[in-house]
C-alpha cells in the first residue's frame, strides 16, 4: 500500500473505489507501529480507526453519501477537543483531561468523513518551538532524528512528513505551524485570524492564534481549508468564508504581482544556506511573471519581544483555570487550604509554561505594565500599521520561515533567548493578523529550508495561489524515514 | 458630614440564557452543577460566546439611569484565583481605554437628593460557594457553578448618599426601575446585591462587603456610620480597609485580608470582539425600552384623574401598573385603580401570594364594569376579589356561585323596602322631616339583603314609598 500520496490523491482513489480505506487505514496504523517510536508524532492513537475505516468502506460500496474526506487519516494536535479523547496539550496537567466535546474543526471534519488518527505531539500547551518542551518527550525529525522538527506542531508535521497520515491540524500562535513545516519540509498554512474557528482549540495566546493545516501539498492545504473555515456561532471572533472555493483558481499563477522581500527577515545572523535559497525563490517567483523588491517593516526588529510580552500576558490568564479543581489528574483536593492547593497542584507545569507564566503574571502587573504590556501593544499596533502600508504597495511578501536549518535536540534548550529568536520570521503574520503559508523549498545537508509566504488580511487565495506556483518550482526528494 | 457610596449587583434574571453561553440565566430551579455546559464551566477550548440580549438590557438600564452610553464597548479580563471562578478570571468592563463600560456618569433622583451613576458594566457572576461544617478547621467548601456566567449588571455610585434613609429610598427606587423594565426580577433570592463604602467628616473610606439583602444593607451602612463616628469622637484613626458584614451578630467586622493589595492584571478580552451600539441602535433599543415609572403615574393622573398618592403606588410597581394597563379602559381606569390599591394590594402582599394568584386582567376589567354599572356593589366586589384571586373562575360564575350578585329587581326589593318600611316606624316619621336620616333605611334594606341590593334604586324606592 502506497501511503505516501496526497490528500487529493487519497480521497479520488477512496471514491473510485481504486483503494480500501480499511487496508490504507491498517498500513498507516501499521507504520506509526513501526516507526513512532523512534519519531514520537503521536501522544495517542484511535483504537477504533480500523471501525471506522470499515465504516466508511461499506458507505462507499453501498453508494451512499460519503464526506469529501473519504476515511482519510488525519492527524490532530493534542490541544484540540475531540469528544471522548485525551486531550493533553503536552502537559502532565492535563494527564487524564478528555474532552466531553467536539472542536468546531473536528465537527467539521467528522462531517465529512475524516478518521482522525491519532492525537500529535507538542510542545507543552504550544509553548516552544521544537516540540521538547512536550511533557511526554520530544519528537524527531525526520529527515536528521539527532534534530529537532520544529514546533510546537512538530508532532503534526512529523506524522505528515513520515507519512504516518495524509494531513494534520496544528495551531500557530507565532509559527507554530509554519516552523515546523519548514523543519520537516511540508506546507504549513497560519490563515488571516478569525478564518478558522477556535472553538475547542485550547487557547495559548487567543488573541494571535489561529489553528492552520500541515500538508503535503499546498493543494491539499486549500482543500483543506475548504472544510474548516468560516463563521462559528461558538466563536466570536470569526470571519465568515461563505462562497470562498480555496482550490478554485489556484493554479492560475502569479503574473504581474508585486512581492516585497522583507529586509528585517534577511538580516544578522541567518544561515548561509537560508538566505542563498530565499534569493534562489524570488528568482524563480520572478520567472513566473512576479516582480520583487525589497521592503523594509521597521517595527519587525521589536516583533519578538512585543510577541513574547503578549503572549505570556494572555497565557498567564488563558491557563489560570488549571487549578485541578474540576478536571486534570489525579490529585485530590480535600484537605488543603484553597491557596495552597493552587501552589501544588500547579506544580506539574513544565518548566518553559512556568516560564511564561511567571513573566506573565509579571509583564502586565501594576507598576510594570507600561514598561512592558503595554508597550508591547504599541509595538503591535504600529507593526499592524505598516503592514497595512506595505500592502499598498505590494501584493504578497516573502521571507524564510525560519532563519536557520533543523539544529540538533537539546542544542537550543538551555538558552530560551537564543530559542525565542528562531520566531523572529514567523511572529509578524500572528501579530498583525495576516496569513502565511511555508512551502518546502530546498534541502541543505540533508535538512529542509522551507519559504514563506505573507498576504493581506482576507487575501487567502491569493497567498495559496502564489504558494502553488511556487510549489511548481520546486523538487525536493522523500526522506528516508 | 458623611459619604456613602454604593456598588449594586444586579442579576438580569429575565434573560433566557447566561452571559457567554446557552445556559439558563434562572439557575435556580436546577439541582446542583446540572444548569453548566463546557463554557461556564471554562473547560479547555471553550469560547464566550456573548449574548447580545444581555448587552441591549445592559444599555435600557443604562439609560433609564441617565447615563451617557458609548458608541463601542469592550470586554476585559479580570484575574485572580477563586474557587467559585471556573477561569480564574472573570469577563467584566473597564473604562482604561476611555469609556467602553455600557454605561457611565448618570443620575437619579431620590426625593430632592440627586444621586450620581459612576459607572455601569456588564460582567458575569460567578458560582456559589456552599460551606459545611461548624469550626472554621472542620469546614469544607463545596461549589455550585450553575449561577457561574450568569449576566450581572455592577452599578457603582459616587458617594452622594448622606444617610443610610437615603440609601433605602435609592434602593426601592432602583428595584422598580429596574423591573419595570423588565430586565429583573429584583424580588428573587441574591438577584440583587450590594456593597457598600462610608466615610465620615472627611476621613478615609471604608468599604463593606458580604451584604446579604437590601434589609441588612441599610443596617450595616447605619452600624458602620456609628462605629467611625464613636471612634471618631475619641480621636481615634479610621483605617481604610475593608469589613464585611456579619449577618448573624449585625456588625461589620475588618476583613484583614489582603484584598487592597490584589493586582488584577486588566487587559481586554480578545474572545469578544467590541461591540458597536451607535446611534441607531440606541435609538432602537430606546423606543423598544418600557415606559418609565415616572411618565406611567403622570398620565394616570392627568388622563384618568387618579389621585397622585394612588397612581404613585399603582405605577411603582410592575405587577399593579401591567395589570392596570391590561385591565382598564378609558371609563373604568379610575374602578381599576382603586380596586388595586384598596383591595388587591391587601391580598397579594407577599411574593409567594403573588405567584398562587390566580388574577388576570380580564377579571378586574370585568369586576370594575360590573361595579360600574351596578351589577354587584363594592362591598360584594371586594368578596368576589378573594374568590378570584383564590379560584381564577370567572367573574359571572363567582357572582353565581355566592350569589353576589346585586338585587336590582325592581319587584322584588320593593318588597323588602316596604317590610323595612312597616318594621321601622319611628325611622321612617324621622326620614319625613329630616330627609339625611333615610340613610339608616337604606342600610336595614342592605343588611336584610346581605349588601346586593342596589344602592341607588333602594334609595329611590324609598323616598318614593315614604313619599319625600
Amino acid at each position: 500500500m502506497d501511503l505516501k500520496i496526497s490528500a487529493l490523491e487519497f480521497a479520488n482513489k477512496a471514491k473510485n473505489g481504486d483503494i480500501s480505506v480499511e487496508d490504507f487505514i491498517a498500513s498507516t496504523l501499521e507504520r506509526i507501529q513501526k516507526i513512532d517510536e523512534k519519531l514520537h508524532a503521536f501522544l495517542s492513537v484511535n483504537e477504533d480507526a480500523i471501525n471506522q475505516a470499515r465504516e466508511i468502506d461499506k458507505k462507499i460500496k453501498s453508494g451512499e453519501n460519503v464526506g469529501a474526506c473519504f476515511g482519510m487519516p488525519i492527524s490532530i494536535k493534542d490541544n484540540m477537543c475531540i469528544k471522548g479523547t485525551k486531550t493533553t496539550c503536552a502537559s502532565k496537567m492535563l494527564e487524564e483531561f478528555v474532552a466531553p466535546y467536539d472542536a468546531t474543526v473536528i465537527s467539521k471534519l467528522k462531517q465529512q468523513d475524516a478518521i482522525f488518527i491519532g492525537k500529535a505531539n507538542l510542545d507543552e500547551f504550544a509553548m516552544g518551538l521544537t516540540t521538547e518542551f512536550s511533557g511526554y518527550g520530544p519528537s524527531r525529525n525526520p529527515w536528521n532524528t539527532d534534530c529537532v522538527p520544529g514546533g510546537s506542531s512538530g508532532g503534526s508535521a512529523v506524522s505528515v512528513a513520515a507519512y504516518e497520515c495524509i494531513a494534520s491540524l496544528g495551531s500557530d500562535t507565532g509559527g507554530s505551524v509554519r516552523n515546523p513545516a519548514s523543519f520537516c519540509s511540508v506546507v504549513g498554512y497560519k490563515p488571516t485570524y478569525g478564518l478558522i474557528s477556535r472553538y475547542g482549540l485550547i487557547s495559548y495566546a487567543n488573541s494571535i492564534e489561529q489553528i492552520g493545516p500541515l500538508t503535503r501539498t499546498v493543494k491539499d492545504c486549500a482543500f483543506l481549508l475548504n472544510m474548516i473555515t468560516g463563521l462559528d456561532p461558538n466563536d466570536n471572533t470569526t470571519i465568515s468564508s461563505e462562497g470562498e472555493d480555496y482550490l478554485q483558481g489556484i493554479d492560475e499563477g502569479i503574473e504581474g504581482k508585486k512581492i516585497g522581500i522583507i529586509k528585517e527577515m534577511m538580516g544578522e545572523g541567518i544561515d548561509p544556506s537560508v538566505a542563498a535559497a530565499t534569493n534562489d525563490a524570488v528568482a524563480k517567483l520572478e520567472k513566473l511573471g512576479a516582480t520583487c523588491e525589497e521592503v523594509s517593516i521597521d517595527m519587525v526588529k521589536y516583533s519578538v519581544a512585543a510577541y513574547y510580552t503578549i503572549t505570556a500576558t494572555e497565557a498567564g490568564s488563558n491557563l489560570a483555570r488549571y487549578d485541578n479543581l474540576r478536571y486534570g489528574y489525579s490529585f485530590p483536593v480535600e484537605g488543603y487550604e484553597f491557596n495552597s492547593y493552587i501552589s501544588k497542584a500547579r506544580t506539574r507545569f513544565g518548566p518553559e509554561v512556568t516560564r511564561r507564566m511567571i513573566i506573565g503574571g509579571f509583564v502586565p502587573s501594576a507598576g510594570h505594565a507600561g514598561k512592558y504590556f503595554l508597550k508591547a501593544l504599541k509595538v503591535k499596533s504600529k507593526l499592524t500599521k505598516e503592514i497595512a502600508q506595505t500592502f499598498k504597495k505590494f501584493d504578497l511578501l516573502i521571507a524564510p520561515t525560519v532563519p536557520m536549518l533543523p539544529f540538533k535536540i537539546g542544542e537550543k534548550i538551555e538558552d530560551p533567548v537564543a530559542l525565542f529568536l528562531v520566531d523572529i520570521n514567523t511572529v509578524t503574520a500572528n501579530l498583525t493578523g495576516r496569513p502565511a503559508i511555508s512551502v518546502p523549498f530546498a534541502l541543505s545537508g540533508g535538512l529542509p529550508i522551507g519559504m514563506q509566504l505573507i498576504a493581506d488580511s482576507g487575501n487567502d487565495k491569493l497567498l495559496l495561489r502564489a504558494a502553488r506556483a511556487l510549489e511548481t518550482t520546486v523538487s525536493i526528494e522523500e526522506n528516508q524515514i | 458630614m458623611t459619604k456613602i457610596g454604593l456598588e449594586i449587583h444586579c442579576q438580569l434574571t429575565n434573560l433566557h440564557s447566561k452571559l457567554f453561553c446557552s445556559c439558563k440565566a434562572n439557575y435556580r430551579e436546577f439541582e446542583i452543577n446540572e444548569n453548566v455546559c463546557p463554557v461556564c464551566m471554562g473547560l479547555p477550548g471553550s469560547l464566550p460566546r456573548l449574548n447580545q440580549d444581555a448587552v441591549k438590557k445592559a444599555t435600557m438600564i443604562a439609560m433609564a439611569l441617565n447615563c451617557s452610553t458609548p458608541e463601542k464597548i469592550a470586554f476585559f479580563r479580570k484575574n485572580y484565583f477563586y474557587p467559585d471562578l471556573p477561569k480564574n478570571f472573570q469577563i467584566t468592563q473597564l473604562n482604561i481605554y476611555g469609556n467602553t463600560s455600557v454605561g457611565g456618569e448618570g443620575s437619579i433622583m431620590v426625593g430632592d437628593k440627586k444621586i450620581r451613576i459612576t459607572r455601569i458594566q456588564l460582567e458575569e457572576d460567578p458560582g456559589r460557594l456552599i460551606y459545611e461544617g461548624s469550626s472554621s478547621k472542620n469546614q469544607i467548601t463545596l461549589v455550585d457553578y450553575n449561577r457561574a456566567g450568569t449576566p450581572l449588571v455592577e452599578i457603582v455610585t459616587e458617594p452622594d448618599f448622606e444617610n443610610p434613609k437615603q440609601v433605602r429610598e435609592f434602593l426601592n427606587i432602583l428595584s422598580d426601575l429596574l423591573e419595570n423594565l423588565g430586565v429583573s426580577d429584583p424580588s428573587l433570592e441574591g438577584a440583587m446585591r450590594a456593597d457598600a463604602n462610608v466615610s465620615i467628616e472627611g476621613g478615609k473610606k471604608v468599604e463593606i462587603k458580604n451584604i446579604g439583602s437590601f434589609h441588612d444593607l441599610e443596617k450595616a451602612v447605619h452600624f458602620e456610620i456609628t462605629r467611625q463616628e464613636s471612634l471618631h469622637s475619641r480621636d481615634i484613626e479610621i483605617a481604610q480597609e475593608t469589613r464585611h458584614w456579619d449577618d448573624r451578630r449585625k456588625i461589620t467586622i475588618s476583613s484583614r485580608s489582603k484584598e487592597e493589595a490584589l493586582d488584577y492584571r486588566y487587559f481586554l478580552e480578545g474572545d469578544i470582539p467590541w461591540v458597536v451600539i451607535d446611534s441607531e441602535i440606541q435609538n432602537k433599543l430606546k423606543s423598544e425600552m418600557p415606559e418609565s415609572i415616572s411618565s406611567k403615574k403622570e398620565r394616570y393622573v392627568s388622563k384618568y384623574d387618579i389621585p397622585p398618592q394612588v397612581a404613585d403606588v399603582l405605577s411603582s410597581d410592575k405587577f399593579y401598573s401591567d395589570l392596570f394597563e391590561e385591565a382598564h379602559t378609558d371609563k373604568n381606569a379610575k374602578e381599576v385603580a382603586n380596586i388595586i390599591t384598596t383591595d388587591l394590594m391587601g391580598l397579594v402582599d407577599t411574593r409567594e401570594k403573588r405567584e398562587a394568584s390566580k388574577i388576570t386582567s380580564i377579571h378586574l376589567r370585568d369586576l370594575a364594569d360590573s361595579i360600574q354599572s351596578g351589577k354587584i356593589s363594592r362591598n360584594s366586589a371586594k368578596n368576589a376579589l378573594h374568590e378570584i384571586v383564590k379560584t381564577g373562575n370567572e367573574l359571572s360564575q363567582i357572582i353565581k356561585d355566592l350569589d353576589l350578585g346585586n338585587v336590582s329587581d325592581e319587584s322584588e326589593l320593593i318588597q323588602i323596602v316596604q317590610q323595612v318600611i312597616s318594621e321601622e316606624t319611628q325611622a321612617v316619621e324621622q326620614a319625613k322631616s329630616n330627609p339625611q336620616t333615610i340613610n339608616f333605611l337604606v342600610g336595614k334594606v342592605m343588611q336584610k339583603t346581605k349588601g346586593k341590593a342596589d344602592p341607588k334604586l333602594t334609595l329611590d324606592l324609598l323616598k318614593k314609598e315614604i313619599e319625600i
